[in-house]
């Protein structure tokens, strides 16, 4: 029997991001990168042409030209193109997974939600400390209900571009908001913090839960060890830095306890450094997002 | 833009109201800062910051949760002051705009932007909504001793140029050394001196927060932080009641009652401290290795909790080169250096 046709994929926005993700999917066995698109010369087409990739400096324009079109796109532009270029994707009838922080689809996580989404027509990757953090909460909350969940991501300065920078109170309340909406909790709060320490950091990431006083903290901690085994999957970098600390019920927290649950997050080094697991986990997780859908757009097609 | 009047030779800021907040582990009442303000109002003092220690949003897990609203104590402390103004403290990546805008409405006429001295580039959003919302700017470059005073005022520029009125030189870590401390003044003026006042903000952990201030006043800083009895993050700030009495006897104008602040200090402040910040072993390590003063409190917690020894987690910190925000990380360096004792 031989393996299915992998389905056809183009990336658009040849940046750091597209490189890395171009990376990542050279190895897929379901998918295949068959244009990466940008709209001036660059050195990321260049680099995609090197490695056999058609490329194009035209746009969507061009892309939607082609004779054969992706069933997939990735963006890793910006808000503002992503906002301009998903209605044509759609008319098209080109799946749509979305890098930028323009959040037209549904925000996913592949290791909480992907099941849910696999019909959306756009789906929307968070933040990088989304990507990281919201396994957790949705772990503990799993197991009991958690009424706050707050997660702060401290990222190397030289790992977070200019479009962070200018707009970094979008980090904050989007992260918050998939914390609440995708990681289960009650009521959500994100921090980010950069550090332009040398040799860079590489991308931290705590995350705090709040627990009943009755929560069992061994269901609570078997239930984090197992979602990391689950995203280690897709992000091999992904790991504790300790067990799950956890706090008994205090009055200064309204008589709820804590579990506290530090993760270090390594980048593949494909493209980009290994200390910036913050952008690696977020191609990586789209990367395992497209798997998804390709796998279920071959079945659906068997 | 053009930066605010400023009445006297120097203006004083006092923060008791906001970085005493670390020291106070958040838990300020609305009636110890309605009497705090009505003191120094009273004193003169022009500028009066109340904010949760780590700025607008800060109320958390990772910072310790606040015992009221600060949207409460703002409007308090607004209701109080006649002359003076109330400042905000908010840092990028844990406050918001949005934080802002309900800090403007509580009350809050200056906000001071925060960000790690070489981030600057996260504060022009929130530079650009305090302008829009009629507002007068401070910016707050933090752990000032992390970085070289050439590319300190790299960082003040981008500030001034998203509308910042007063960029300061902030010695979060109470690191800075006198000459250190002057060559960062001196890049600063240089580089933002003709449209914008520059400040500096100082801690005690070396015990240098009033002489760098001195130097600031001669070198021709304008604004000037200090706090009641100290109160502060680490060893505390200049106080307050110090540099009132310092500034007088050299014959520079603040437009403060020495008195009236001496009283403040030992009337209505001292009741009410947890402990009166002091250069112990833990303070002065912070200042000798680097450490973001507020990060005391949380390794003492931690160091009780996993018993091993403060100074040994504050120099782990200060080693890993950790900045403001990252009081998680305390936790971390905790149990890596209890696993660290336990293999021997």
């Amino acid at each position: 029997m031989s393996a299915p046709a992998k389905v056809p994929a183009a990336i658009v926005g040849p940046g750091n991001i597209g490189t890395d993700l171009l990376a990542k999917l050279a190895r897929s066995a379901r998918i295949e990168v068959t244009a990466m698109v940008g709209v001036v010369e660059s050195e990321g087409l260049d680099r995609a042409r090197a490695m056999g990739v058609p490329a194009s400096a035209d746009g969507v324009d061009w892309l939607l030209a082609q004779p054969t079109l992706p069933r997939i796109v990735f963006e890793a532009t910006s808000a503002k193109a992503h906002a301009a270029n998903a209605p044509r994707y759609a008319e098209a009838g080109i799946r749509a997974i979305d890098l930028t922080p323009a959040h037209l689809g549904p925000m996913v996580c592949p290791a909480v939600n992907m099941p849910d989404h696999l019909d959306a027509p756009n789906v929307n990757m968070i933040t990088c400390g989304g990507q990281a953090t919201i396994p957790i909460v949705a772990a503990v909350s799993r197991v009991a209900p958690v009424a706050y969940a707050e997660i702060v991501a401290s990222a190397a300065s030289r790992s977070a571009g200019p479009g962070t920078r200018a707009n970094i109170d979008e980090f904050t309340a989007t992260t918050a908001r998939a914390v609440e909406e995708v990681g289960g909790a009650e009521r959500g709060k994100a921090i980010i913090i950069l550090n332009p320490v040398e040799p860079p950091m590489i991308m931290r990431d705590t995350v705090f839960c709040s627990l009943p006083p009755d929560t069992e903290h061994d269901a609570v901690a078997a239930s984090v060890h197992a979602m990391v085994e689950r995203v280690q999957q897709y992000v091999p970098g992904y790991t504790l830095r300790a067990e799950p600390q956890f706090d008994p019920p205090s009055e200064k927290w309204g008589g709820q306890g804590r579990v506290a649950v530090f993760l270090e997050v390594k980048g593949n080094g494909d493209f980009l450094p290994e200390y910036a697991g913050n952008l690696d986990i977020m191609t990586a997780a789209a990367a395992q997002v497209g798997e998804l859908v390709a796998a279920d757009m071959t079945e659906v097609a068997a | 833009m053009s930066r605010p009047e400023i009445a006297h030779d120097v203006r004083i800021t006092d923060t008791t109201l906001r970085d005493g907040s670390h020291a106070q582990a958040h838990q300020f009442t609305v009636e110890q800062v309605r009497d705090t303000v009505r003191a120094l109002d009273r004193a003169g003092v022009e500028v009066i910051e109340v904010t949760h220690g780590d700025g607008l949003g800060g109320s958390s897990f990772n910072y310790g949760f606040s015992h009221t609203s600060e949207l409460e104590l703002i409007a308090a402390a607004r209701e109080e002051a006649t002359r003076a103004r109330i400042a905000v403290l908010l840092v990028p990546g844990i406050g918001t705009v949005e934080d802002l805008r309900r800090a403007r409405d509580a009350g809050a006429d200056i906000v001071r932007v925060a960000t790690h001295c070489t981030e600057a580039d996260v504060s022009p959003q929130h530079f650009g909504v305090a302008r829009d919302l009629g507002m007068e700017t401070v910016g707050f470059l933090m752990m000032a001793h992390r970085t070289s005073p050439e590319d300190l005022a790299k960082q003040a520029r981008i500030m001034v140029d998203a509308g910042c009125q007063c960029p300061y030189v902030t010695d979060s870590a109470g690191a800075l050394l006198m000459h250190d401390a002057r060559a960062r003044f001196e890049a600063l003026l240089a580089e933002v001196g003709d449209e914008a006042w520059v400040g500096y903000h100082g801690h005690q952990n070396l015990s240098l927060g009033v002489a760098n201030s001195v130097i600031a006043a001669e070198v021709g800083v304008k604004e000037i932080d200090g706090s009641l009895c100290a109160l502060g993050a680490g060893s505390g700030n200049s106080p307050t009641e110090v540099l009132a009495a310092v500034f007088d006897r050299m014959g520079i104008a603040t437009g403060l009652d020495v008195t009236a602040l001496l009283d403040a200090a030992e009337d209505v402040v001292r009741p009410y401290l947890h402990r009166w910040p002091k250069m112990d072993r833990n303070a002065i390590t912070q200042g000798w290795a680097g450490v973001y003063s507020s990060f005391l409190l949380h390794a003492e917690h931690a160091g009780e909790r996993y018993k091993v020894p403060v100074p040994d987690i504050l120099r782990r910190c200060g080693e890993l080169g950790l900045v403001g925000g990252q009081e998680d990380m305390i936790i971390d360096v905790a149990l890596e250096l209890a696993r660290e004792r336990e293999q021997g």
